[in-house]
């Protein structure tokens, strides 16, 4: 591959030894400016753009002592589910994570990269960002993304993180043109973010510890998805269940499968009375008996 | 017809640099880097905390050098950019010590031909892997000659001597901390004052001591700096510790050295696995 071919001499390119930058993103700028997912824009004028996978609902909220992210596993291409396992939510580095909505293709490479700039700036500083570096870094990244988002390929992601500094759980959120906002207690994107943000507004406390916000972010995510069809519910059969992780001064803790199972069927559980009250149980298909038919039949 | 008066031949100019490299390389303290049961470690003599003659350039793979350290710590940086690069435009395990370890060996090659100046360095480039027979540790020297040493490299001063000590004391499946003191032990010993004179020790406290390992065990970065009580214990003899606990500090913040203090009750190292536990 060309990028690692070495100069006349056979010694590494100079962008390989220059010294002044901690900052992977800047590295490749220099070095291999085309692995940069904006820099490598759709042809055509741009309003054309196929369709394409999309990554819909993220939810985010804080609890004392840290913060919960949770995203549904569906992605959607026009009206066709696309995937109904993809992950969402990804740890950015061990103190933060990172949710994506969105062009799937070109947020999924966004995080992998913004994954290597942070271990990148810790192994060559031996120091970990500040979650407001980290979070300063993101904005720039989407702003590279800028021209792809005009053409319709936008990204924005979620951010959030413990602050080992003001120890506490914090949430950015983004727009297509880097800016970044700081967000109290609790924020959701995609496309069913409006659904769940209700949930989460009246879920929310300033008491709540990891598992009440986990329990949250769980009911927020079903309701997103009863009135997005964008957003995929937990899947019990298949056991497809949203990606739930907590960040925490131990870090990023992503919850197992068997967690989960029990914390949504709590939560489809306490639903299960208000939906089939009205039913009163389910009902036989088909009343009546064969005989009974053949009796009206006979009757002359 | 006579040669100009600066005339040098090509042999002469290439032993003085050699010279020059290997003479600055021998002044330097020495860098032991030695395979043990769990992994492989690193051991220097250097009592400053910050700046660094070990470190960690990929998941599996870490770094240690002697000689001028602007020179190394720029050679440290290009590596970590080259594995960064490779492990983004393919995958993570496509980064392989055998690839750093030739493109060091072109850099520092190149530089020894064409530059005035040899690179005053001597770099150990090591990965762990599944099991002790393929770990692999590649050792460069200032021409860009590159060896594929066996189970362990000595560089630096007093190299030879070390490497007929390891070559008496090592032995496959050494513990963590028996690997240590034998590192440390000749680290300590300091060559005769005259060729038949008797060999002195000094010996070496955890605080004069960079020790770092490359934990087999560690499910996705397997370097971590040992430091503090942890390593105390580790170069007690009669101390029950042998080898690294499985589990980082407990305290908030970057993770990339063990001390002992406070360690883990249950595993729980955050390192973006599955296996978290639930939140309580």
């Amino acid at each position: 591959m060309s990028v690692f071919r070495h100069g006349a001499d056979g010694r590494l390119p100079t962008a390989f030894t220059t010294p002044g930058t901690s900052s992977f993103t800047d590295f490749l700028s220099q070095h291999a400016p085309d692995l940069l997912p904006g820099r490598r824009p759709v042809p055509g004028t741009g309003t054309a753009v196929p369709e394409v996978p999309h990554a819909t609902t993220i939810v985010a909220l804080t609890f004392a002592g840290g913060v919960v992210m949770a995203g549904d596993r569906r992605a959607t291409m026009g009206n066709l589910i696309a995937h109904r396992e993809m992950e969402k939510v990804y740890p950015a580095d061990e103190y933060s994570c990172v949710g994506i909505a969105g062009t799937a293709g070109v947020a999924v490479e966004l995080v992998r990269l913004f994954q290597v700039e942070l271990e990148h700036y810790e192994k060559i500083e031996g120091a970990l960002l500040s979650l407001d570096g980290k979070a300063n870094r993101l904005a720039t990244m989407i702003r590279g993304n800028l021209g792809l988002a005009l053409q319709g390929l936008a990204v924005v992601p979620l951010f959030a993180g413990y602050d080992i500094d003001h120890r506490q759980g914090r949430i950015f959120s983004y727009d297509v043109t880097g800016g970044r906002y700081e967000e109290r207690d609790h924020h959701s994107v995609g496309s069913g973010s409006l659904f769940a943000r209700g949930t989460l507004k009246k879920g929310w406390r300033p008491d709540l510890d990891a598992r009440a916000a986990v329990r949250v972010a769980l009911e927020s995510l079903v309701d997103a998805a009863e009135d997005d069809s964008a957003t995929g519910g937990p899947d019990e059969r298949r056991r497809i269940y949203p990606v739930v992780a907590t960040v925490t001064d131990v870090g990023y803790q992503r919850l197992t499968d068997d967690v989960l199972a029990a914390e949504v069927a709590a939560v489809l559980d306490a639903r299960e009375g208000s939906i089939h009250s009205s039913l009163g149980g389910s009902p036989p298909l088909v009343t009546g008996s064969r005989s009974s038919a053949e009796d009206e039949e006979a009757r002359p | 017809m006579t040669m100009p008066p600066y005339y040098a031949s090509p042999e002469q100019i290439m032993k003085d640099r050699a010279d020059y490299a290997r003479r600055n390389i021998a002044r330097g303290r020495p860098v032991v880097v030695l395979g043990y049961d769990g992994g492989i470690a690193f051991v220097a003599e250097n009592p400053s905390r910050s700046l660094h003659k070990i470190s960690e350039i990929y998941d599996r793979i870490a770094f240690a050098a002697v000689g001028k350290y602007n020179e190394f710590e720029n050679l440290r940086v290009a590596g970590v950019r080259y594995a960064d690069l490779r492990g983004y435009s393919y995958d993570r395990s496509d980064v392989t010590a055998r690839g750093l370890a030739n493109a060091y060996a072109q850099g520092v090659g190149a530089v020894f031909t064409t530059e005035p100046k040899p690179l005053e360095v001597e770099i150990a480039v090591a990965e762990v892997g599944a099991d002790q027979d393929r770990d692999q540790i590649f050792r460069l020297t200032y021409d860009g000659s590159v060896g594929d040493e066996g189970p362990f490299v000595a560089m630096g001063g007093q190299a030879e001597q070390i490497t007929s000590g390891l070559q008496e004391g090592w032995r496959a499946a050494m513990s963590l901390s028996q690997a240590l003191t034998l590192a440390v032990s000749l680290l300590g010993r300091d060559s005769p004052a005259t060729p038949n004179g008797p060999v002195t020790s000094r010996p070496l406290g955890a605080g004069q001591l960079e020790v770092a390992i490359l934990d087999r065990q560690r499910p996705r970065r397997a370097f971590r700096r040992l430091a503090g009580p942890l390593l105390e214990r580790l170069l007690t003899p009669d101390d029950p510790t042998t080898d690294a606990p499985p589990t980082d500090d407990l305290r908030p913040g970057m993770h990339d050295t063990l001390t002992g203090d406070g360690e883990h009750p249950a595993p729980s190292d955050g390192e973006g696995d599955t296996s978290a536990p639930a939140p309580s």
